[in-house]
């Protein structure tokens, strides 16, 4: 196994090939905020909450993909990206409805975990308030479109887990929304088998159990990789 | 010399201010450090005084008396406190913004939903008119502090007073303080 040294805040580390720099960081105890990052889901660096800044490099790049290289120098926590990353959470609550009051997700949300971890005690961008659907067709689960904030794991836990793939992203800008099936009401989509995962991985409120009410819901995204790990040691029961 | 110490109740469900009141024995504290010199829940007074030096304002901006008053707030307030997530998100009065106007907000609620008998509320000079959008206070005014919370707990809130009355900033971090909802 070849192994490269590279400094993470100026900690050097000595990591194999190809793994990543977010997992390198927690790897030596350096934390950096993700939300669309989920262990057992393939990264696509949709949120952009882990950009880190590397010396040589004039762009941020994001530590869900890039993979580790020799001599890297590695910053995760300038006043730069401190800045970027409140800024990144003001804008997924000022671009959605995010009513944490009377949200199913009340006080077991992800991005209101971040948005006290970069603290943001207000937003310095003005609300939209978009007009945004609820889909309540199928007959346990219901999805929020204004509690979305595009992440994806859904869409992917779906594909690369459950493999029945419900879920896709539709439309782009302003406009762009979770779909099920061919952009129809999730309840008339045969290829959903039911499973919930899609609902124990949402970062939000926006996918949830027809049962929960207010600050109800607690998903546990960390079960995913849990089954994941499962299934790649051959260890799943019947 | 005292504080001079106000509270006022705009756009919200008055949780705010009934959080505030659960502060129990520490208001008898707070009412020997500051003169209440506004407020709906420990004052008479219907006009907003001069040379006020805090006031907690609870509730986001929804119709002309919101306005109103929030611009004659910050004109004579020194420190201009957002209490609560209505005054800093516009929270759950904001979600009519959706609905893009006053006047759909006005049918949806007293024709589209009414039960045959209807009629939109017409009261010049006695029902303030609705503004379009439901704003959080500083889209309006400058605001000197954030005290987030659906309400802000009653520790919450003396957390933040207690420096604030010493003429320290609050420390505003952690879900104990920021934490929205």
């Amino acid at each position: 196994m070849s192994v490269r040294t590279l400094s993470i805040n100026g900690h050097a580390v000595a990591m194999a090939t190809g793994t990543t720099l977010l997992a390198a960081a927690r790897e030596v105890g350096v934390p950096i905020p993700t939300l669309c990052h989920l262990e057992g889901l393939s990264p696509v660096a949709a949120c952009r909450l882990c950009l880190v800044e590397i010396e040589g490099s004039g762009k941020l790049q994001p530590a869900c993909l890039t993979p580790v290289a020799e001599g890297m120098v590695v910053h995760t926590d300038t006043p730069r990206l401190q800045d970027y990353r409140r800024t990144v959470i003001e804008m997924l609550f000022t671009e959605g409805n995010h009513v944490c009051a009377i949200c199913v997700a009340n006080g077991h949300c992800e991005l209101q975990d971040r948005a006290v971890e970069v603290g943001m005690d207000h937003s310095r961008l003005p609300y939209r308030h978009p007009d945004r659907p609820v889909d309540l067709s199928h007959p346990l689960f219901g999805l929020d479109h204004n509690r979305c904030i595009l992440c994806t794991r859904c869409v992917r836990v779906c594909d690369e887990v459950e493999g029945a793939h419900v879920w896709d992203v539709g439309w782009r800008g302003e406009h762009c929304r979770i779909i099920a099936g061919l952009n129809e009401p999730w309840g008339a989509v045969d290829a959903c088998t039911d499973c919930g995962k899609c609902v124990q991985v949402c970062p939000t409120g926006a996918l949830f159990d027809k049962a929960d009410t207010t600050g109800e819901k607690h998903a546990d995204p960390a079960r995913l990789g849990a089954l994941v790990r499962a299934r790649a040691r051959g260890q799943q029961t019947r | 010399m005292k504080l001079r110490f106000a509270t006022v109740w705009l756009a919200g469900c008055s949780g705010c201010h009934m959080s505030f009141l659960d502060l129990d024995e520490w208001l008898i504290e707070l009412a020997q450090r500051v003169d209440v010199v506004f407020s709906p829940v420990a004052s008479d007074i219907k006009t907003y005084p001069e040379d006020v030096d805090v006031c907690l304002v609870e509730g986001g901006v929804a119709n002309a008396d919101n306005l109103e008053l929030i611009l004659q707030v910050r004109a004579r307030t020194r420190l201009l406190v957002s209490f609560g997530d209505c005054a800093i998100t516009a929270n759950v009065p904001g979600m009519r913004n959706r609905l893009e106007g006053a006047e759909p907000v006005l049918r949806r609620g007293y024709l589209e939903l009414a039960d045959g008998s209807g009629q939109l509320p017409h009261a010049p000079g006695l029902v303030p008119d609705l503004l379009e959008r439901v704003l959080p206070l500083h889209e309006l005014v400058p605001v000197d502090h954030y005290l987030p919370g659906c309400p802000p707990s009653a520790a919450r809130i003396r957390a933040f007073l207690e420096p604030l009355l010493r003429g320290e900033p609050p420390l505003m971090e952690g879900a104990a303080m920021i934490r929205f909802g």
